[in-house]
């Protein structure tokens, strides 16, 4: 019997100590459990105390969400863990870079659509751009479509990012 | 206060600091230097196994029979890997395991040197935490850190890969923290209210259980006295999973003996139909659920449990209580005792009678035979003749594991040491060799089958050497019991590899490492067999000739419900038999 399930979809933040090794922790459980990863970002925050916030996008049923959050807690050089769906309203942002080659029409029509995106053009040859774009995900999804027909390369995009709003520090 | 010494002494002196006194080894190239540092110091034993396995699950055997870490040093490369089965069996048992494991030179990691192993990048899942230590400054503080994350909170193994450089080098010495962990603090108090909410819950129940796990017998002997003093409070039902066996004791009047696959009757029966369940230090495994959307359809469940990441995971739960176990139980006996009023005694009476009916089925019962021994008996009879001793059980996995679960009667805590996650053959002769050395003047019996035993059997050898007189009890059926009773019930009784078509002489092969051989294969003979074995001031491998074709009963088949268990008797028709 197998019951119609619900996924769910989820952003946590994930402090933890930056040593050796624990990006693959992380990336290890998600993998070892079956469990989802949609985008994963990582950098140092805090360099004196050594700290790096990992942003997770995730999928899955209510019991896999919470189940995920606990695993990822009960990690040793995790600090904490902040499931922001659940947490309250937030801010989620992404960069992409985009590649666009070709002339004429084309080439004006790739700048116009940047333009009314607020990307910016970060290279330009005589026949190519690249664009930087900031923004939610289904923004720079939806930009990335509109390029293709008018000459898209290649894009490079650096995952999710996402911070709670108002003035309290998670 | 430090002090300049070599990564070698620094690693004696951090495990003389930890109260290590045995460490179960295996030395090699990489090791080399601590292994010098053994050679020339007092305080710390050490046991030479056959195979670095052995030496985990001796290590298993020592923790789990005394509540302290095994502490297990292994050397670089096949030393490291051959410790994974060990390594995983501890994580899935949640057993307190330092492994310390050589590697190479830190100038020849990721060089495919000789005997090199990427340690930390292969047990990273096989284990709680582990750490590769690259500076000599850095190595008595891992090693204070790993014991730290392998005692506390929900218990597991803990790897320490020490290049070999960093063993020769020298360094400064620093003593444990005193302030804990910087990020690992697991909660031991379990929330005040939700345990008050609890006992509110649990006195309002018609038809209630308690089910209890290894997690118990991991708080330490006073959740164990704790838990009964709470059986005999409530007057509840008490049923337990394979790792929680001696909690409460066998004798006790509320037992209902172990729950799950090969759980009783009576205790499946009470699970399935209870309207309060109170999990306590256990985990909702597979082999106890059986199929989850048939599980417990009445009951409100209570979760208590030290590790968040096990409440949810497999059943939904009506009050979750992370903490640890010894805490929340010392909490419910003492609110229990302040708002008792209610007659629990006459609320429970017609449970009670509903659960004697289910006794009357005697579900264990099994037919002897005149001229072969049934495993059942053999162990009834091991039971027999070791009673009033100071006995330890070990087991290997298999047919003989859930005979040994259902008829040994465990009156203590730390007395029964299983594989019970990972279900791993061989567990059960290097734990028997663990046992005995934290407790040379007990009686330590491994309850094994002929399959099993021939995965570990070389650490008879350890067991000569160190004089220890474990008695191995192989219950010969010459079948992989279990994968063959599989076979006879669900594939069509086609015995495909199943069959032990040549087997050692395992009497000549007790003689040949320099113990005792003993043969039964008669019922008239066992007794005296097993008195000699019993009496036997040394290793006794004991070849218990059974009947070849016995089940184990009752059984709930995979994904089935509680209350469609097989039963011996209906063995012939082979139909799950309900209410």
């Amino acid at each position: 019997m197998i019951k119609e399930q619900i996924l769910e979809k989820h952003t946590m933040a994930v402090l933890v100590d930056n040593e050796a090794g624990v990006l693959a922790r992380v990336v290890g459980l998600f993998s070892g459990r079956g469990y989802n990863i949609e985008s994963l970002t990582v950098s140092e925050t805090e360099h004196q105390a050594h700290l790096s916030r990992i942003t997770i996008v995730t999928n899955g049923t209510p019991m896999v969400i919470t189940q995920i959050k606990a695993q990822l807690e009960r990690m040793v050089p995790v600090h904490q863990v902040w499931d922001l769906t659940v947490e309250g309203p937030y801010i989620e942002r992404e960069l992409a870079l985009v590649k666009v080659k070709g002339r004429g029409e084309m080439r004006v029509e790739a700048l116009r659509l940047a333009d009314a995106f607020k990307a910016r053009v970060v290279d330009a040859t005589i026949e190519s751009f690249v664009f930087e774009l900031t923004g939610k995900s289904r923004k720079i999804e939806q930009f990335i479509a509109l390029m293709k027909p008018v000459g898209l390369v290649e894009v490079t995009r650096t995952g999710v990012v996402a911070i709670g709003r108002g003035s309290e520090g998670l | 206060m430090s002090q300049e010494m070599s990564g070698a002494q620094i690693v004696l002196k951090a495990l003389v600091e930890q109260g290590v006194d045995t460490v179960f080894g295996y030395p090699g190239g990489a090791t080399l230097p601590i292994y010098d540092e053994l050679f020339q110091q007092n305080s710390i034993r050490h046991i030479l196994v056959r195979h670095e396995q052995g030496a985990v699950h001796a290590a298993e055997g020592y923790a789990r029979s005394t509540g302290k870490p095994g502490v297990v040093l292994v050397t670089s490369g096949p030393g490291a890997t051959n410790t994974i089965t060990g390594l995983v069996n501890a994580l899935m048992d949640s057993t307190p395991i330092v492994c310390l494991t050589g590697q190479v030179h830190t100038h020849l990691i990721g060089n495919d040197a000789f005997q090199e192993a990427d340690v930390v990048g292969i047990t990273r899942p096989c284990t709680k935490h582990n750490y590769l230590v690259k500076q000599t400054n850095d190595l008595a503080r891992v090693i204070h850190e790993a014991f730290y994350v392998a005692v506390n909170g929900r218990p597991g193994p803990v790897v320490v890969d020490i290049p070999k450089d960093v063993q020769i080098a020298t360094g400064r010495y620093e003593g444990p923290s005193k302030t804990g962990h910087r990020s690992y603090k697991p909660r031991v108090k379990g929330d005040a209210q939700a345990i008050r909410d609890a006992v509110a819950m649990m006195q309002e129940a018609k038809k209630p259980i308690l089910y209890t796990g290894g997690g118990v017998i991991n708080s330490g002997p006073a959740a164990s006295r704790l838990l009964r003093e709470l059986v005999e409070l409530t007057g509840f039902p008490i049923t337990s999973t394979l790792m929680g066996l001696g909690a409460y004791p066998a004798s006790g009047k509320n037992w209902l003996g172990m729950l799950g696959m090969h759980g009783t009757y009576e205790a499946n029966m009470a699970m399935h139909d209870c309207d309060v369940m109170v999990c306590i230090g256990a985990r909702f495994d597979d082999r106890i659920t059986g199929l989850v959307e048939a599980f417990a359809p009445d009951a409100r469940i209570i979760h208590v449990d030290i590790d968040p990441s096990s409440i949810n995971k497999n059943i939904a739960v009506d009050l979750p209580i992370v903490g640890d176990v010894g805490h929340v139980l010392e909490e419910m006996v003492r609110i229990w005792r302040a708002k008792s009023g209610t007659d629990m005694e006459a609320q429970i009476a017609g449970w009670w009678k509903q659960i004697k009916g289910w006794r009357g089925r005697d579900c264990l019962s099994y037919t002897p035979l005149k001229d072969e021994i049934m495993p059942q008996l053999a162990i009834q009879r091991v039971m027999e003749l070791s009673r009033g001793k100071d006995t330890y059980f070990t087991t290997e996995v298999g047919q003989h594991q859930m005979w040994a679960a259902q008829f040994l009667e465990f009156e203590e805590p730390n007395h029964w040491m299983t594989s019970g996650g990972l279900g791993t053959m061989g567990y059960g002769l290097p734990a028997a060799v663990g046992v005995q050395i934290a407790h040379p003047d007990a009686l330590v019996i491994d309850i094994a089958g002929e399959a099993s035993i021939q995965m570990t059997m070389q650490e008879v050898a350890t067991a000569v050497q160190y004089r220890l007189p474990v008695k191995v009890f192989i219950l010969n059926n010459r079948f992989m019991g279990m994968v063959r009773q599989w076979q006879e019930l669900f594939h069509g009784s086609r015995y495909s590899q199943s069959y032990s078509e040549t087997l050692p002489d395992f009497v000549k092969m007790a003689e040949a490492f320099g113990a005792t051989g003993i043969r039964a294969s008669k019922p008239e003979e066992l007794d005296a067999a097993i008195q000699r074995m019993i009496d036997t001031d040394g290793p006794v491998i004991f070849d218990c000739v059974v009947h070849k074709v016995g089940n184990v009963y009752p059984m709930i088949p995979a994904g089935e419900p509680h209350n469609s268990m097989m039963l011996g008797t209906d063995a012939e028709n082979l139909e799950p038999v309900g209410r």
